[in-house]
């Protein structure tokens, strides 16, 4: 087999392999209810009433989205110009750190929220600029280093929970101690829980779109991801633009371990992120990169996982179905991509 | 059909009514050819004229879709990538097909034994490879890393390739392409020692010269079709280039240019992959640089185009040194760019026509304050494909969809619109057909005329003697003196080339 | 205890050589898809699946030699996902790898919640035993340290050396290389570069996964969520590291166990009442990076890693 692109691709071609792959999608839940026992048509509907089913149940997923949206953008940024940020757990981490260092009483109450945020990103940033560097100067695979830095970010967090910023008070857990009122994140309805991280959220959303379709940085970016020869022929400054990308791109992810902190949890621990970098993949690939679609991929994702631990609670399925769906849904659906935009051609 | 007079041996390869199409196009219409045994066929054509389509057929790569192909008298089934192999039939790419970091032996070997044996006969094969090299004049080392060997010798491994299979038909595509005239020379006595043992050879080619000396009979190909087929005996290469072209070639000789002021001036500058070159483009001239492809072609377009900049030496535009040598500074200096790989470097195929015509300009003209102007760079773009003749869909089309013509119409309408003083083409009309040809070269004598110093970079001689007012070799990262229009001949060009004359010159 | 007592310990070199096992197969695994010219990011979800369904297949009452073949074929069944996505499909090798290691990871978590739905702590297996080589072991030092291991560790070296072999002294290591050099070279010899890569990229997968299952099979004798934790990462470092050679991959991965089986011990010196243990825990992944920075600019990377071949381009 071989593949031929196709010119003018019509409405069937684009709209039949993404909606095959929704299908496809569908069909893998259903038959892991099957495996579990349980009546596969109740699992999905009960993973939709956990998702959407009560004004809870939305706040819920939309609490959930919000980190979603940052690693998403994130991971977008950056893979828009072939940048591999497989590190946006870290980078996370290294905003959640910042939001308690500067929130638990460093600084004073109307500087608090805007500088630690600043000072979360430029850590997040400066936690992606080190493989990035690596990578410019002397080529060293920054998808491993990436990776690498994950692991070692969360042994750093648990070292710092059971030492320097281990709550007293906390019983032997190991947790951070609670940020100062005026350091929170308020909520946007009173009475609702749901914080302006949201809200923040989809604004960087907005923000990025407008980056990089209207802005001269966002020419470069998606240049030098899309042909990095023909980038640097045309004059174009690519390594600044590489690290210009690392430091919007790690500097979002660090706004997703801030805003969990400074507007969900109000503390640091150890379990702050279920993995939120690493979804952020599936949330940015399920948008084909695009910032505004970010937002509503990382809601669907989110409203899997809500809907999926509710189902899992009423249902005896394992809430793990949810990693299975969605990681079904990034193969299908790049398969689906291109599909779109080639035939497979016998010959 | 004209048989060939003293060489009329068996038919061992007989191509019958091939006819392949695709959508409207008509690649080849009911294309038939004999090859017989022990002679040099040589197939002609202009780009497009369905030479590779023929062979890709040949090789099962293509399915036709009517015609049959015959080999030692037993038809060979379509659209079978091993049947031609295994019928002995061997090609020889113009872009190799040979692994770099792999030695020339195993080069040779792969897929020559069954996959899943336990052991490879590396000693016996090795001696063959030594045995068939000195009977074929082929001297190479089995042992060398191919990344080690020059352009030559792997022309060579890949021939050893070849005759390792014992392979009784050989097609070479352009195998010259890439030779000196010298080189050349001993390939031809190559290809006539084996014929001389019963090899028949198909010889690609649209050297016209070449094909007088080499080939006993001439098959040309014109819109798919075969135009004509001739012993080479009987013919002429005025009547071979009408049967190409289809009407007697225009062969307008061009006005010199004017000259000018020295525009951009090389003085002792060392690069990587380049020697100590000193070199003067006047306003007003095209200077040609002639050479075997890989002697320093592409290290010398990327210092003039400011990709690399020079370890020592200096770089002076209109009298005034450079400091600072980038691609932007090159740009800001009056540099416009022509590349050789028009989707790799010249332009982004994922990206659409507009935007790839402001990749070099977006900074300076199409944006404020950090904003693109959208709306102004689209209709700059409309503007290109209008006075270029850019066969597109508009604006919005990507890149990647457009012909090799069409693209290089649109980079060029890119280089162009910025009025450059100094123009570096780097193989500007590679792989066109007549008509984008014609084209790109009024283009280039037209901003010639307008004051522009133009460096004409080709490994096609005749172009090279047609188009410039001086011309330079290039051989080994080293430059030859500048000579004048029509004061070499292309023989002295080719010694020059080989490397020969510049350890007096030096 | 100190530095030179670990150092001179046959117990030290045991535990390096032990450590290096799992590594070693997965290394050799991820090797084979990259001479190739296929990155296969799916490793860590591919050891993660290995560890499950061995040790799956032993608790449900397999030998254990069938446990690691479940394991083969388990890692092989994604390995197919993975070729068949990459290489006639061409898709992005990075972000089917991530979607391979998210996938599989998910699996083996819904399969074990699946499997055993109550239980907190996992049940235990018969793990492999040491098996002492008649007078070899009796060498001093040496002894213990390479021949009383389990025969599972025997099988990694074996499995290292056949590496070697195949792709060195046969005709398909030859095209596998070739493959992973100039794809349209080996396609012109009418092989089949799909084939070629898909079948290294499925065998390769395979040995990740018994990678894994050494850690169930052989290491811990139970399965737990995280147990793979980073090391499928660490190979894809070795690999590097070993210049894609399997012979230099092969040192890399005991050198880098015997720092790991250091930073272990060194724990219990006089510095590890010092040094946090999260710092010493670090050290393997520090090292990794360490050793991607030194190799950066020496390393032979096979030409065409990465690049997707379609016969349709020419």
């Amino acid at each position: 087999m071989r593949l031929e692109p196709v010119l003018h691709p019509g409405p069937m071609r684009r709209m039949v392999p993404p909606a095959l792959a929704l299908l496809a999608t569908v069909l893998v839940a259903a038959l892991l209810a099957a495996l579990a026992g349980a009546n596969p048509f109740a699992v999905l509907g009960q993973i939709i009433v956990g998702a959407t089913g009560s004004r809870l149940a939305i706040l819920e997923t939309l609490n959930r989205a919000t980190p979603l949206i940052f690693t998403g953008l994130a991971v977008a940024v950056a893979f828009r110009a072939k940048l591999w940020n497989i590190g946006a757990e870290a980078q996370l981490y290294a905003g959640a750190i910042v939001a308690v260092l500067l929130g638990t009483g460093a600084l004073a109450a109307p500087l608090v929220l805007p500088v630690s945020a600043l000072a979360a990103m430029l850590a997040g940033a400066l936690f992606l600029l080190g493989p990035v560097m690596l990578k410019v100067r002397l080529g060293v695979d920054e998808v491993v280093t990436t990776l690498l830095l994950n692991f070692i970010m969360v042994l750093f967090v648990s070292y710092l929970l059971e030492g320097p910023l281990k709550d007293p008070g906390g019983m032997g857990w190991p947790k951070s101690p609670a940020l100062l009122p005026e350091a929170r994140l308020p909520r946007i309805v009173e009475g609702l829980r749901l914080h302006w991280g949201f809200v923040i959220a989809l604004l960087a959303a907005f923000v990025i779109w407008v980056v990089q379709t209207r802005t001269t940085l966002g020419f470069e970016m998606r240049a030098v991801g899309a042909n990095l020869r023909a980038a640097r022929f045309a004059g174009m400054p690519v390594t600044a633009t590489l690290l210009k990308t690392a430091l919007i791109s790690g500097g979002l992810a660090a706004l997703a371990g801030w805003s969990e902190v400074a507007g969900l949890k109000g503390h640091l621990s150890s379990d702050l992120s279920p993995g939120f970098g690493y979804t952020g993949i599936i949330v940015a690939m399920l948008a084909l990169l695009h910032p505004l679609a970010i937002v509503l991929t990382a809601l669907f994702v989110a409203g899997v996982f809500v809907g999926s631990d509710a189902m899992s609670r009423a249902a005896n399925v394992p809430t793990y179905i949810a990693d299975m769906l969605l990681a079904t849904a990034l193969l299908t659906m790049v398969l689906a991509i291109l599909l779109t935009r080639f035939r497979v051609v016998r010959d | 059909m004209t048989p060939s007079p003293d060489k009329a041996g068996e038919v061992v390869l007989r191509l019958d009514g091939i006819t392949k199409r695709f959508g409207n196009l008509v690649a080849n219409d009911a294309i038939s050819l004999d090859l017989h045994k022990g002679e040099i066929v040589a197939l002609l054509g202009e780009n497009g004229a369905g030479k590779t389509t023929l062979m890709n057929i040949l090789f099962g790569h293509y399915m036709p879709d009517s015609g049959a192909i015959t080999a030692f008298g037993s038809r060979l089934p379509a659209g079978n990538p091993r049947a031609a192999l295994a019928a002995g039939i061997g090609m020889v790419h113009q872009h190799f097909a040979l692994a770099d970091q792999l030695s020339v032996a195993e080069n040779v070997m792969l897929g020559t034994e069954p996959l899943f044996r336990l052991r490879q006969h590396r000693a016996q094969a090795r001696s063959r490879i030594a045995g068939l090299a000195q009977g074929f004049g082929l001297s190479i080392n089995p042992d060398a890393r191919v990344a080690d060997l020059s352009v030559g010798e792997r022309q060579r491994v890949e021939i050893l390739k070849a005759l390792y299979r014992d392979v009784r038909i050989l097609i070479l595509d352009e195998p010259t392409a890439v030779l000196t005239p010298q080189e050349s020379d001993a390939l031809f006595a190559t290809l006539r020692r084996a014929t001389a043992q019963g090899l028949s050879v198909i010889f690609i080619s649209h050297k016209l010269h070449e094909v007088m000396a080499i080939a006993d009979r001439c098959v040309v190909l014109r819109h798919g079709r075969v135009a004509g087929m001739t012993a080479t005996a009987d013919t002429d290469r005025a009547s071979l280039a009408t049967l190409m072209v289809g009407a007697a070639l225009p062969n307008a000789s061009i006005a010199p240019g004017q000259g000018g002021p020295v525009r951009l001036r090389l003085t002792n500058v060392a690069a990587p992959g380049l020697r100590g070159l000193t070199l003067g483009l006047h306003g007003g001239t095209i200077t040609g640089l002639a050479g075997v492809s890989g002697n320093g072609q592409a290290a010398l377009a990327d210092l003039i185009g400011g990709v690399t900049a020079p370890i020592t030496g200096e770089i002076a535009v209109d009298g005034v040194p450079q400091v600072q040598w980038t691609p932007r500074q090159a740009l800001a200096a009056g540099v416009g760019r022509i590349p050789e790989d028009r989707l790799r470097t010249g332009g982004i195929g994922d990206f659409n026509l507009a935007e790839n015509a402001v990749l070099e300009t977006y900074r300076t003209r199409f944006s404020r304050h950090g904003l693109m102007d959208w709306p102004a760079i689209r209709a700059h773009a409309t503007e290109i494909i209008a006075t270029c003749d850019v066969r597109c869909d508009g604006p919005g089309q990507s890149m990647r969809l457009l012909s090799g013509g069409n693209m290089q119409k649109l980079i060029l309408g890119r280089v162009l619109g910025a009025a450059p003083r100094i123009i570096i083409a780097s193989q500007p009309v590679r792989g066109l057909d007549v008509g984008a040809i014609a084209y790109v070269h009024a283009q280039l004598i037209a901003a010639r005329d307008a004051g522009a110093a133009i460096l004409l970079i080709s490994e096609d001689l005749d172009e090279v003697q047609r188009l410039s007012d001086t011309i330079h070799v290039i051989s080994a990262g080293r430059l030859s003196p500048g000579f004048a229009r029509g004061s070499i001949s292309q023989t002295d060009l080719g010694l020059w080339m080989a490397g020969q004359g510049f350890d007096h010159a030096a | 205890m100190d530095l030179f007592e670990i150092l001179l310990s046959a117990s030290f070199w045991a535990a390096a050589v032990r450590i290096a096992s799992p590594l070693i197969f997965a290394t050799m695994g991820e090797l084979i898809c990259e001479r190739a010219g296929v990155l296969n990011l799916g490793i860590e979800g591919i050891m993660v699946i290995g560890a499950f369904t061995g040790w799956i297949a032993v608790y449900a009452g397999l030998p254990l030699w069938w446990g690691v073949g479940t394991a083969f074929a388990a890692g092989a069944a994604f390995g197919l996902l993975h070729a068949t996505l990459t290489v006639p499909f061409g898709l992005s090798q990075h972000v089917v790898g991530l979607g391979i290691t998210l996938l599989a990871t998910a699996t083996a978590s819904f399969a074990y919640r699946l499997a055993l739905p109550e239980v907190t702590s996992p049940p235990k297996i018969d793990p492999f035993q040491p098996y002492e080589i008649p007078v070899l072991s009796q060498i001093p030092l040496l002894g213990e340290a390479l021949f009383s291991q389990t025969p599972l560790t025997y099988a990694a070296f074996g499995v290292a050396g056949l590496t070697a072999y195949v792709l060195y002294r046969t005709p398909l290591g030859l095209a596998l290389r070739a493959a992973g050099e100039n794809p349209a070279a080996v396609a012109a010899q009418g092989l089949s570069v799909t084939g070629l890569r898909m079948g290294a990229v499925i065998i390769g997968s395979g040995l990740m996964a018994v990678g894994g299952a050494f850690l169930t099979l052989s290491a811990f004798s139970s399965f737990f969520f995280d147990m793979v934790n980073g090391r499928g990462w660490i190979c894809i470092a070795l690999v590097v590291f070993g210049a894609w050679r399997p012979g230099k991959a092969l040192l890399g991965a005991l050198l880098f166990a015997a720092f790991d089986a250091l930073q272990i011990r060194l724990q219990q010196t006089s510095i590890g009442a010092v040094v946090p243990y999260q710092a010493f825990l670090m050290l393997p992944y520090l090292l990794s990076i360490l050793a991607l920075i030194v190799m950066s600019r020496r390393a032979a990377v096979p030409a065409a890693l990465m690049v997707p071949y379609n016969k349709g381009e020419r």
